[in-house]
């Protein structure tokens, strides 16, 4: 089966003013489906930019970017949201949950835009919650759940939609250890049980060790691509 | 889409409802406005219906033909002045002019009228019988006096509601009765039905109606028999009434022998005229009103579009997230314009009751007639809506092309 991501020559430049920054100097990268990629490097380091194009939230200034053999690269805003809402689901640093707004109600959001009847989305966001551990949390609001509850929600909310790949972008990063360890944990169990692609953006070492696969990027540039066995033990 | 559409509303009416008090001062500008057309609309249906009633009440199809004016060494006098007209006038246009159904005449003078120990001051008319027929009167008792009565110079009298009011005890029978007018006593043989105002504000049942012939040969004492104060005439039909004029026209300049260039030495003037008059007063109000109301819903529309403004900026990031899902354009357009629209429409809704209630109140506690229009409701509940959608397209387009990283990122 063809790799779900390809990247060939995948350039960002921004322009600020006069000044150009050229965030992405020529990515050339493939993901195959399943993999557990942890992206690290320095802030600055573009690997956000590099989410951010993987995640079709962005496009490249030049390049060629393919996922699941479809090119993005020069697709129409509508088709972007349709991959977003189909392939992709994304786990934010800051949860990034609609106030006000239930938990079983947020982590329907991907369904509603999908268009299915409401009872259908309900069953299906019910059984998202229960997948990562908040049966019966279901009408809680985002503020009156914790920060490790908050983002199993948003965990919740991406992989609903039945993904292929799901973006986390330090995704433990407001969190104490021990709500990190339960994110990584149900993390780790979609890769695996559910063989979700998963691209992890993160600073700090023992959370990317949880990944089979580490990116590290300086200037735009991928600088280091280590394979190795996932480090299970880490605790 | 239809589970989209009623989720978005339900979201839009929650998101609303966190936020009453804005919700309802956003409101407020739609209310004033939708409450302002309504109200304004009864207002001035109620005044034109009344004013229609009012000039019903002159009759069916009536034509008023006055005297002209003096002119005594250069000195004009007013309309009016001159005598110009006379009863052998009304037989000549009877004959005359087919498109007539009837004429008739009066003369008018304000007298004392006594009865026993009480007495007022009010218009006597000496009348044709015709002339009840032409003007609509009818009767509470009695009934009109007869061609008889008027050839005899009979001391008969009519006497109008305000007139018994006044002259009569509660309970008293007038009929039979004998009144004097300038001390020449009259039977009263009926008592005329309330007509109210007359179009001119005028109250018609201030009134007493005796023959004509008793009134210039017993009470007001004519220079000229046979002079009238007004010719009256009416058409069968409202179509005719124009043409009619012209014919009593002709009539009148060659009975009263006036050359091509002369003026005429009278004035016609039809119901349809006087209605006129009145409706373009009421116009005038309409429009102003309509005026108001418009600034009123602009000022909501401002209003409503400043919110939703100020909402797209602090749910930015909100809107990043619904992209970030697979929200696309139309989905955010929609999202905003839903709840620009539900913003107005609940303003249209309030602004429609507190417009009926403030009709009823202008009804109650002015007096004015006022009549609830359904379509004037519709019109304004429609305008709201498109007020909603208006104001609201120019947010809900911005949040719509908000850049998703941007837009996630945003504090």
């Amino acid at each position: 089966m063809a790799p779900l991501i390809v990247c060939e020559d995948l350039w960002k430049i921004y322009r600020i003013g006069d000044v150009e920054v050229q965030a992405l100097r020529g990515i050339n990268l493939t993901i195959e489906r399943g993999e557990f990629v942890a992206v690290m490097g320095t802030s600055g380091s573009g690997k956000s930019t590099l989410m951010n194009l993987l995640g079709c939230l962005d496009q490249p200034t030049r390049g060629r970017y393919e996922l699941d053999g479809l090119n993005v690269a020069t697709a129409k805003p509508d088709l972007l949201a349709e991959l977003r809402n189909r392939q992709i689901g994304f786990v934010f640093q800051s949860f990034n949950l609609i106030p006000r707004t239930s938990a079983l109600e947020n982590a329907q959001l991907p369904l509603f835009y999908r268009g299915l009847s409401i009872k259908e989305q309900r069953a299906q966001a019910a059984a998202a919650l229960r997948r990562v551990g908040l049966a019966g949390r279901e009408q809680h609001y985002p503020t009156q759940l914790s920060g490790g509850q908050q983002q199993r929600v948003a965990i919740a909310r991406a992989l609903v939609g039945a993904p292929s790949i799901l973006f986390a972008d330090e995704p433990t990063g407001n969190l104490d250890t021990s709500s990190s360890r339960e994110i990584m944990s149900i993390l780790e169990q979609l890769n695996r049980e559910d063989g979700i692609t998963i691209i992890l953006v993160t600073h700090e070492s023992d959370i990317a060790a949880y990944a089979s696969r580490e990116l590290v990027m300086k200037d735009g540039q991928i600088v280091q691509d280590v394979r190795r066995a996932p480090h299970l033990t880490v605790v | 889409m239809p589970a989209f559409i009623l989720l978005t509303v339900m979201t839009a009416l929650r998101i609303l409802s966190r936020n009453r008090l804005r919700a309802g001062l956003t409101m407020l500008g739609i209310v004033i406005g939708v409450g302002a057309v309504i109200a304004m609309v009864s207002i001035g249906q109620g005044a034109r219906a009344s004013v229609q009633a009012q000039v019903a009440s002159m009759g069916t199809n009536v034509i008023i033909i006055m005297p002209g004016s003096t002119t005594v060494s250069g000195v004009r006098g007013g309309q009016g002045g001159a005598v110009t007209l006379t009863v052998g006038d009304a037989a000549e246009l009877k004959k005359r002019s087919p498109l007539l159904s009837d004429t008739g005449w009066a003369k008018r003078d304000v007298m004392q009228i006594v009865n026993g120990n009480r007495n007022w001051n009010g218009p006597v008319n000496g009348i044709s019988p015709s002339y009840l027929t032409i003007r609509d009167w009818s009767f509470t008792s009695g009934g009109p006096f007869t061609h008889t009565d008027l050839e005899r110079a009979a001391r008969v009298a009519l006497i109008g509601q305000t007139t018994l009011e006044n002259l009569f005890d509660p309970g008293e029978e007038a009929i039979g009765a004998t009144i004097r007018i300038k001390n020449v006593p009259f039977q009263v043989v009926g008592v005329l039905a309330p007509k109210g105002q007359s179009a001119q504000g005028s109250d018609q049942d201030d009134v007493i109606f005796i023959p004509f012939t008793t009134a210039e040969r017993k009470v007001f004492g004519s220079q000229f028999l046979g002079s009238v104060g007004a010719l009256f005439a009416s058409t069968e039909q409202s179509a005719d009434l124009p043409e009619a004029v012209d014919q009593i026209r002709e009539v009148l300049r060659a009975r009263h022998r006036l050359q091509g260039e002369q003026a005429d030495d009278f004035t016609i003037r039809t119901q349809v005229d006087i209605g006129k008059v009145q409706e373009s007063t009421s116009q005038t109000l309409t429009v102003m009103l309509f005026a108001i109301a418009s600034v009123s819903l602009l000022v909501g529309g401002i209003g409503i579009m400043n919110i939703l403004l100020v909402s797209v900026m602090e749910r930015t990031r909100e809107i990043g997230v619904r992209m970030a899902v697979g929200a696309k354009r139309l989905h955010i357009l929609m999202q905003f314009l839903i709840e620009a629209v539900t913003l107005s429409l609940f303003g249209g809704l309030i602004g429609v009751v507190v417009g009926i209630v403030g009709a009823r109140l202008t009804t109650v506690i002015a007096g004015w007639p006022t009549i609830i229009s359904f379509d004037a409701i519709i019109t304004a509940f429609v305008f709201s809506l498109a007020v909603g959608l208006f104001f609201g397209l120019y947010p809900a387009n911005k949040a719509a092309r908000l850049n998703p990283i941007e837009a996630l990122r945003y504090e």
